[in-house]
């Protein structure tokens, strides 16, 4: 296996945490060439409870689609955080909601705190495509998909005249990471 | 000029199962006659039925016949119904194939109000099991399974076909015969679920455990309970004792039925997919 | 042209369903398989065919055997306790010898157990869930492409055979998605019943005198011949304490057993000269890889056998494998179900030892690799 990249989306059930993954995996998938598994694993409830999807990214393909080593973990809640950050690798990166996780668990990883939600409802203006932000912020991190591709694999995804609101949720995940770097 | 049933049986298939003093012969010649007044083609029509005594008289006849598990021949009917929803299906059933393993499926037929007709020979019993009770059994009669007195409680059918939705309803019995040719008839043609109880005896299983001494004993109780639900409706209400009504008990005509309805909607999805929007 | 999309399996199953040529499908609502519904209700009727959901699982069943005696091909899709009340009206496609297809996406059980879980342990179900002798022919598909591929040859081996063919894959790939290139019309071959050629007064629906697969005429094309669930004669008649049930019965599992080298698939990993196999299928199949990719980075000589068909199973695979490797290895989403298989074929002539897990969780490349390094 050379090259396998595995990111995990999480927070609570209706975060739109799976589209999430799916959107990520299909811009490195359909619009990168590479090759990408897309998995998800919920509890019984359709909203609310701790929810995860993940993605393996590699050159090559992929046997095993769940994650045993994260590379990076998104947490939006405090609840998903501190479930499933076990799972880190050893210098991997704990992305987490600035407002939303307030104790960042110890562990051998790198912790960045970005204020997702907080950017999707003031600055976009709809909490719900703090999603969108967090793949912006997490294409940027990571830079393992293009941002023509993640565009691409946002507008095919996102109901219909919701593409000006998403496109602008994108923009503004790539900018909390451009910002805090620059 | 005699009726010519022979056109309609299949070559070396008689005799039937049924027993003597059964009356699943004469219903099924009146279905017979039923079936040649609508002046079918015989390709057209499929005979369903599950398990049971009357289960076995598709058999007999010569159309695409269809015997299936235990209270499920609605259910295999309706996927072939709507697979040629243009041909005519015919199910038939017992007392307990019907309203006890198909429960089930025979209030979702209803339900559904898909175009097809279900005849319930009611008999009281599970006749080729050896005469168990069943959901139509009365209170207090004897059976294999109950042999000190039924405690459980009876369905009446109509009542349970009406409520589930069905747009057709009635009652007939093998005693009062014309009648009854008239009411498959009427079924066949009504454009919806159509729901026929056929009142039959079952001297074998049922009869001789509950006093009625011969097949005939059966069938004077037939003619002394059932009455033209016009002139039941009259009566009152202490003669209604012990009586039941028969003839045509609900009927909604132009009511929607499921497979225009989805085929409808196959039709307008052709013409949005024509003209290319979404 | 085909195009790269990135499909789920459950998607990919419908898809493949809609390849073959189905026009028929009759569903009722079960977590993991519920997509493969969905996804058939929203393609179905835009192409003229019939979505049913049904008021029960054992309804569906019996729609689909409905709809494909009407000369539609047919599939319903479902899991673990829908699988169970399927069994009913499987047993009558089998004895009838109705094509249709079935799609088990298996999770955990007994019972109700782990819904939203991958599991394995309907497996012998697949094979033996309906009462009485019978034939099976299961697919088990591992990789989102080839839930796709397996469903259009579930409904060709189907069609050819007139049996049910269940196509079994577990709540991890049902769910997943990936990659997957949906070939173009005719790239795969799709294969329709043998209708009879003789005119209707002679057709015998059940005649075995011409080979063990007789023609089969839809209904309502003017052949009117007589289905049932008793033993039957050539005519489809009912037939009591005959010898014709022996010899009927036998024909029924010779469709099968016969044509071994036309239903079975495999695919082998590595395996000329693996000290170690490992035998696995599905979400296992796809670890046992990764495994075995370890192992060989660590010198160790490791191989896979991944049976694509479970039934009939892959008896002179597993017998050859055991006559030269050291050890098989048979991890799998249940208590013990596959091992006895793998078991009953090596003969003891190697060691045999089991995996398993079924607490919803797949077993990782890491459990799997170091079983192989114990083996050595």
């Amino acid at each position: 296996m050379s090259e396998r990249y595995e990111i995990r989306f999480s927070g609570s059930g209706g975060q739109g945490l799976i589209l999430a993954g799916v959107i990520f995996a299909e811009a490195a998938a359909i619009y990168d060439g590479k090759n990408a598994a897309q998995s998800q694993s919920y509890g019984p409830e359709a909203r609310g409870g701790a929810s995860k999807s993940e993605v393996i990214l590699s050159d090559d393909t992929i046997d095993f689609p769940k994650a045993t080593s994260i590379d990076l973990m998104l947490a939006l809640t405090q609840e998903a955080c501190t479930k499933y950050c076990g799972d880190i690798k050893d210098g991997g990166t704990l992305l987490a909601d600035e407002d939303f996780v307030r104790d960042i668990p110890n562990g051998n990883f790198k912790a960045i705190r970005l204020p997702i939600i907080r950017t999707a409802s003031e600055d976009v203006g709809k909490a719900f495509v703090a999603n969108i932000v967090a793949i912006g912020a997490i294409a940027a991190l990571t830079g393992r998909v293009s941002r023509e591709a993640i565009e691409k694999a946002v507008l095919s995804r996102v109901p219909k005249g919701t593409e000006d609101l998403n496109r602008k949720a994108l923009a503004a995940g790539y900018e909390l990471v451009e910002r805090r770097t620059n | 000029m005699a009726f010519d049933y022979q056109r309609y049986i299949r070559g070396g298939k008689l005799p039937h199962i049924w027993c003597p003093g059964c009356t699943y012969g004469t219903v099924f010649k009146s279905l017979l006659r039923a079936i040649d007044a609508q002046k079918l083609d015989r390709n057209d029509i499929a005979m369903v039925s599950g398990i049971g005594c009357a289960s076995r008289l598709p058999g007999y006849v010569d159309f695409n016949t269809l015997h299936t598990a235990h209270g499920r021949a609605l259910v295999f009917a309706t996927g072939l119904k709507m697979a040629k929803p243009d041909k005519h299906v015919l199910v038939v059933s017992g007392d307990g194939d019907a309203t006890a393993i198909g429960g089930n499926h025979f209030i979702h037929a209803c339900r559904r109000n898909i175009d097809m007709t279900l005849l319930v020979f009611n008999n009281y019993t599970y006749g080729m099991t050896g005469g168990q009770y069943s959901p139509t059994t009365p209170y207090g009669l004897s059976a294999s399974t109950m042999p000190y007195g039924n405690v459980d409680f009876a369905f009446d059918i109509p009542s349970l076909a009406r409520g589930a939705g069905a747009t057709f309803v009635a009652r007939g019995t093998a005693y009062h015969v014309p009648a009854l040719d008239r009411l498959i008839v009427a079924a066949m043609r009504h454009k919806g679920f159509s729901v026929v109880e056929i009142m039959n005896a079952c001297p074998t299983a049922f009869g001789k455990r509950n006093k009625f001494k011969s097949p005939t004993d059966l069938l004077l109780w037939m003619k002394e309970s059932f009455v033209p639900v016009e002139a039941f409706e009259k009566l009152p209400p202490e003669k209604t004792q012990g009586k039941l009504p028969m003839g045509i008990l609900h009927s909604r005509e132009g009511a929607p039925e499921f497979c225009e309805a989805y085929f409808a909607m196959v039709e307008r999805l052709k013409e949005k997919e024509g003209t290319g929007k979404p | 042209m085909s195009r790269a999309r990135l499909l789920q399996g459950n998607e990919a199953c419908a898809e493949g369903a809609l390849y073959a040529g189905c026009g028929f499908f009759a569903g009722y609502p079960i977590t993991p398989s519920t997509e493969v519904a969905e996804h058939m209700a929203k393609k179905l009727p835009k192409r003229g065919g019939v979505f049913l959901q049904m008021e029960d699982e054992i309804a569906a069943m019996a729609a689909v055997i409905g709809g494909s005696l009407a000369g539609c091909k047919a599939f319903t899709a479902t899991s673990g306790p829908g699988f169970s009340l399927k069994q009913e009206n499987l047993g009558f496609a089998m004895l009838t010898e109705v094509p249709c297809v079935v799609v088990n996406v298996m999770r955990g059980g007994p019972s109700t157990g782990v819904p939203t879980g991958p599991g394995q342990s309907d497996i012998m179900q697949c094979r033996w869930g309906t009462h009485g002798d019978h034939p099976s022919i299961c697919l088990t598909p591992a990789y989102v492409q080839e839930i796709f591929s397996e469903t259009v040859r579930a409904f060709n081996l189907s069609e050819k055979y007139r049996t049910p063919v269940i196509v079994a894959f577990d709540e991890v790939v049902g769910h997943m998605r990936e990659k997957i290139e949906i070939p173009e019309a005719g790239a795969l071959s799709v294969v329709d019943r043998t209708k009879p050629i003789c005119p209707p007064e002679e057709y015998l629906p059940y005649d075995d005198s011409q080979g063990d697969v007789p023609p089969m005429a839809n209904f309502f094309e003017g052949y009117r011949y007589h289905v049932t669930g008793l033993n039957h004669g050539p005519d489809g008649f009912p037939v009591n304490a005959s010898p014709r049930i022996h010899t009927d019965q036998l024909r029924l599992l010779r469709k099968v057993e016969a044509n071994r080298d036309d239903i079975a698939r495999n695919v082998e990993y590595r395996l000329d000269d693996a000290d170690v196999a490992v035998f696995a299928y599905g979400i296992c199949g796809r670890s046992a890889k990764a495994a075995v990719d370890l192992a060989r980075a660590k010198g160790i000589r490791a191989g896979l056998l991944r049976p694509l068909t479970i039934w009939p199973f892959p008896e002179a695979q597993v017998a050859a494998l055991s006559a030269r490797a050291r050890a098989i290895i048979v991890p799998e989403l249940s208590l013990g179900q596959i091992l006895f298989e793998v078991e009953r074929c090596s003969k003891g002539r190697c060691r045999v030892e089991g995996i398993h897990r079924v607490d919803g969780d797949p077993i990782h490349p890491a459990q799997i690799l170091a079983r192989i390094q114990e083996a050595l």
